[in-house]
């Protein structure tokens, strides 16, 4: 299912690449999660990866939501300016915002001509010409490593973390602001070594301002059933408070600030 | 405590005999503005702590005798009819209450005995036959109005056309400038008016007999004061001398006044700034530590929170949880640029966590762009960990009315304090006005005829011109029998129930603002929007009613930031604000109109049947200005842009929203959430919206909306990129997120 996917959305992209359109799932207008300040956030439309605790599986699917130009995007967060102060802006989420990577920078391109904060919320798996100049217009980058070990991330997304590792790599070049986000799963992403392999890797990145841990929640659950797909980790809890701060402890020891969203 | 000292006694002096009287210059003039933050607050002392648990116990036997302790069922209550009554003498700082015992209930019968009368029975007592006997020989506000009021008029009330009109109750909403009594002294205030009713002379019109009437019963009004000073051993006729008689000669000119009316809001006004005068004397001449000074706004605000007034069980369908709305309005700039807040502004909403959260006193910050970030971030703190704040737009309000010396009458509408007054008039259901537009002017639910030339609308489907057309007509003729009612209120209440308490604090001939209003905008503008943008298909019955509507097709709703349906909220808003204004109003009140629900939108949408835009018969209608529940779908940004968009110049008496919210939803780490909170504020204000009333649910709420789900169809959930509405989780995953929004240690 999934590779059908990805082919398929390769056309589906350049066809909307000429008439400026996003295939966007949904927006929030007072976004206070995904990036610093208010934020009017896009969720896009399609991933490649297949998460196994994805909190928005109808997001995953290239065909769903709707067609939005991006200027109306852009009309959008110029109506919003007084709600975004110093700190706030626009942030692209998902859904993997990559699949739409050309278009994205033409609309973070405009946003910067207004003097709109782009941030962009990725799992980092493109990274080409395309992604590369998208980056030179993202104020922001906000990183989501699903796992630092390539066995469990197959385990966890279905692909490789090779390409998410090279797209940190390359950020990391540019000089330009970088976030980590690692979400926090009980038996699949909260092991002590892999923990300190994640801070050992990044722990020499000048970019990197802060890793968000996310600490794994059902919530998205229903949504799964709704799609007809089965929730494989319907058994697994949230990370209590006691392996929550674990995990802080070791990362605190690799990254300057480490906040818990 | 020393009473007084040289340099308050020295300033009082100063200010003295320099009529007229002038509390907005002598604020002006002495006030302190605060730039700094919350840091030098103090808590509770033991004292305050010992004196609130009797206010606490109290309040748990009042629960437990069903929301009512006692009532004095013998006295009519007045200024002076009852004896002195005391929390605790020994520990009162602060002195005074309704009656001879905390918390028992006096009647005030002159707004309508029967209503007085049944509230009395309700508890199973009844009202004395001496009472009884005086209503005999003389009238009330409510026998009054029904005497005037013709067959059309009862025809638009007993069809929920116009509701909650204040026929058969107080009309409340007039703010006493009580820091009048305080500042001049009962002598002085006197000798003023005194001066006023000499000067009404010559042709002697109807309006100047009746203003020498009323001039003449609020000198009786501050003689009675000072009656009641002196039962409590104060000498009100003076002006007060230090922080601790400040305070206290204000709250007795409060008392004054809710002793003799039972207004269904009774606001307090904008007093922090004028307490922090004396406040900040008595703290410079070290009469008084920072402690102290918190001890005397303590007590101040535990008395406000004991104010009760005798209520049928009725009035709480309309206004749930026995409301008395002692609103005191906090911060805000002056005209000159400078702020009006001060450490007294802290000082106040410090009470909330001295004494707890409390929904009284109604603490409203006035909210300015140029406010100082420290109170903006206390705000957002206090806001976070209370909920008891609601914010109005000071620049906003300051710009189009002028004055920067104002209170904020019950929840929402500007009053310019002893200036200008407001006559309250409740408000009009816009939704069963469309519906009336739909059915030939007959009412929905029981086909009465009522409005006149409504043209049949025939088709499969609803013509948006036609509708319309329709609606306007209805619009106009509701506006004209609406004008006959309240002149009728008014010139009533006037006549029989006369707020002379309150009215010997304002100048003589106060100018008046005629407080229309309106519910179900949100609807409105989804219904037309519907019609426009959709197909609209309306059920009928055999007598040709609607009874559902069948929308065929997707149109943008009010709430999404949408131009094309939020104009026709506006539209529609303006439209009836300008038919109001075709009427003439008693005392040349100006009419000014609110979009305002409190609670009774819940009443409301009970009594209104399905409207266009497929809500069903009596299905709720959004609180005041609110989008309708669910069907924001983009967010607290655009659900705020779009009320914005109402204009206030069309609807003076204010817009009311309510913004609920979880702490996480603002933002993870509290700094953020702080942050993020005044940030909101200060974009949607700088949008020009006029009111919000922000409720950030904690754990026992959402604890209630686990328990009973149906009473929070609109509870948002938002984790990282994620948001759900709470009651579409089962219930293991709503645990879940109750558990997850309070674990923020770490």
């Amino acid at each position: 299912m999934k590779s059908e996917t990805i082919t398929r959305s390769g056309n589906l992209m350049a066809d909307l690449q000429k008439s400026e359109l996003l295939r966007v799932h949904s927006i929030e207008t007072f976004g206070t999660h995904d990036g610093p300040g208010i934020r009017l956030v896009i969720f896009v439309q399609g991933c490649q990866f297949h998460c196994l605790y994805c909190a928005n599986p109808d997001t995953i699917s290239i065909e769903g939501g709707t067609l939005m130009r991006i200027d109306e995007i852009v009309e959008k967060a110029k109506k919003q300016k007084p709600f975004f102060g110093k700190n706030g802006g626009v942030t692209i989420s998902g859904g993997e915002p990559l699949l739409q990577r050309a278009m994205l920078s033409e609309l973070f391109l405009r946003l910067r001509k207004e003097g709109i904060h782009t941030t962009l919320d990725t799992n980092g798996k493109v990274i080409d010409k395309q992604t590369k100049q998208l980056l030179e217009t993202t104020d922001l980058v906000m990183l989501d490593i699903k796992h630092i070990n390539d066995d469990w991330h197959h385990k966890i997304t279905r692909l490789s973390n090779v390409n998410t590792l090279k797209f940190a790599e390359y950020r990391e070049s540019t000089g330009k602001p970088m976030w980590l986000r690692y979400v926090l799963v009980p038996g699949y992403s909260d092991q002590e070594e892999y923990l300190h392999q994640l801070g050992k890797h990044f722990k020499d990145y000048k970019s990197i301002q802060k890793i968000e841990i996310l600490p794994y929640h059902q919530l998205g659950m229903h949504k799964w059933e709704a799609l007809g797909w089965k929730y494989e980790l319907e058994d697994v809890k949230s990370p209590d408070i006691a392996s929550l701060k674990k995990a802080t402890d070791i990362l605190q020891q690799y990254f300057k600030e480490v906040s818990v969203g | 405590m020393k009473n007084q000292t040289a340099e308050t006694k020295d300033l009082i002096e100063k200010k003295l005999l320099n009529l007229p009287i002038d509390v907005k210059g002598f604020v002006e003039k002495n006030v302190t503005p605060y730039y700094g933050d919350d840091s030098f607050l103090e808590g509770p002392t033991t004292r305050t702590n010992e004196l609130w648990q009797v206010c606490l116990d109290a309040m748990l036997k009042e629960r437990e005798k069903g929301g009512c302790l006692a009532i004095d069922t013998e006295t009519i209550s007045s200024i002076t009819s009852h004896k002195p009554g005391y929390i605790n003498k020994e520990l009162e700082l602060i002195v005074g209450l309704q009656t001879d015992e905390l918390l028992k209930r006096a009647m005030k019968p002159f707004g309508g005995i029967r209503v007085v009368e049944g509230a009395v029975a309700e508890r199973g007592l009844k009202v004395a036959e001496e009472v009884l006997n005086v209503f005999k020989h003389t009238s009330d506000h409510n026998n009054g109005v029904f005497s005037a009021y013709d067959d059309e008029i009862k025809q638009y009330r007993s069809l929920g056309i116009l509701t909650g009109l204040p026929d058969n109750y107080a009309r409340g909403r007039i703010i006493g400038d009580y820091r009048r009594l305080a500042l001049y002294g009962a002598d002085e205030l006197i000798k003023a008016k005194k001066r006023d009713l000499k000067a009404v002379t010559g042709v002697l019109s109807e309006h100047k007999i009746r203003l020498r009437e009323e001039i003449t019963s609020q000198i009786k009004a501050l003689k009675d004061m000072v009656i009641l000073g002196n039962s409590y051993g104060l000498q009100l006729n003076r002006p007060a001398a230090s922080a601790r008689e400040a305070i206290q000669w204000l709250y007795m000119a409060y008392l004054a006044a809710v002793k003799e009316q039972d207004g269904a809001a009774m606001s307090l006004g904008n007093v922090s700034n004028f307490m922090d005068i004396y406040i900040e004397k008595d703290l410079a001449a070290g009469v008084i530590t920072e402690t102290e000074a918190q001890e005397l706004v303590d007590q101040f605000v535990m008395k406000l929170r004991m104010v009760r007034h005798l209520r049928p069980g009725a009035y709480d369908d309309i206004f749930g949880g026995d409301p008395t709305w002692v609103t005191e309005a906090i911060g805000g700039q002056f005209n000159d640029g400078r702020t009006k807040v001060t450490k007294t502004s802290f000082r106040f909403l410090q009470t909330l966590y001295n004494l707890g959260a409390s929904p009284e006193p109604n603490l409203t910050v006035l909210w300015s762009q140029d406010l100082p970030e420290g109170f903006k971030k206390f705000c957002g703190k206090v806001s976070i960990d209370t909920s008891s704040i609601q914010y109005e737009n000071d620049d906003l309000m300051r710009e189009t009315r002028g004055s920067d010396d104002y209170g904020i009458a019950c929840c929402v509408s500007y009053q310019e304090l002893g200036k200008r007054i407001q006559f309250f008039g409740a408000r009009t259901n816009l939704p069963k006005t469309l519906l009336m537009a739909l059915n030939e002017g007959r009412e929905e639910i029981s086909g009465t005829k009522v409005l006149k030339d409504i043209l049949p609308l025939e088709g499969e489907y609803l013509d948006y011109e036609l509708v319309m057309e329709n609606f306007k007509k209805s619009m106009s003729q509701i506006a004209e029998v609406y004008s006959r009612a309240m002149n009728i209120i008014h010139y009533m209440h006037d006549r029989h129930y006369y707020e002379k308490a309150q009215l010997a604090l304002i100048d003589s001939d106060p100018g008046i603002d005629m407080a229309y209003g309106a519910a179900g905008i949100s609807i409105i503008a989804d219904s037309l929007s519907a019609i426009k943008y959709a197909k609209v298909k309306p059920v009928r019955n055999e007598d040709g009613l609607t009874v559902d509507f069948i929308v065929e097709g997707d149109y943008p709703k009010f709430g999404n930031d949408e131009d094309s349906v939020d104009e026709i909220a506006a539209y529609i808003t303006k439209y009836f604000s300008e038919e109001l204004a075709k009427h003439a109003c008693y005392k040349n009140a100006r009419p000014t109109l609110s979009l305002l629900t409190i609670t009774s939108n819940v009443m409301y949408g009970k009594k209104t049947g399905a409207t266009p835009d497929g809500r069903k018969a009596g299905e709720v209608f959004a609180p005041g200005a609110n989008p309708m529940h669910g069907r924001d779908t983009n967010g607290a940004v655009a659900a705020l842009s779009s009320v914005a968009k109402l204009d206030y110049k069309d609807a003076l008496d204010g817009i009311s929203n309510t913004f609920s919210i979880i702490p996480k939803s603002l933002g993870s780490a509290r700094e953020e959430q702080i942050e993020n909170l005044t940030r909101l504020l200060d974009g949607y204000f700088e949008l020009g919206a006029h009111h919000l009333n922000v409720n950030v649910l904690d754990r026992e709420t959402l604890m209630d909306a686990y328990e009973n789900p149906e009473k929070y169809p609109q509870l948002t959930i938002r984790v990282s990129g994620y948001a759900v509405n709470f009651t579409r989780l089962s219930k293991a995953h709503q645990m879940e997120v109750i558990t997850r929004t309070f674990h923020d240690s770490l």
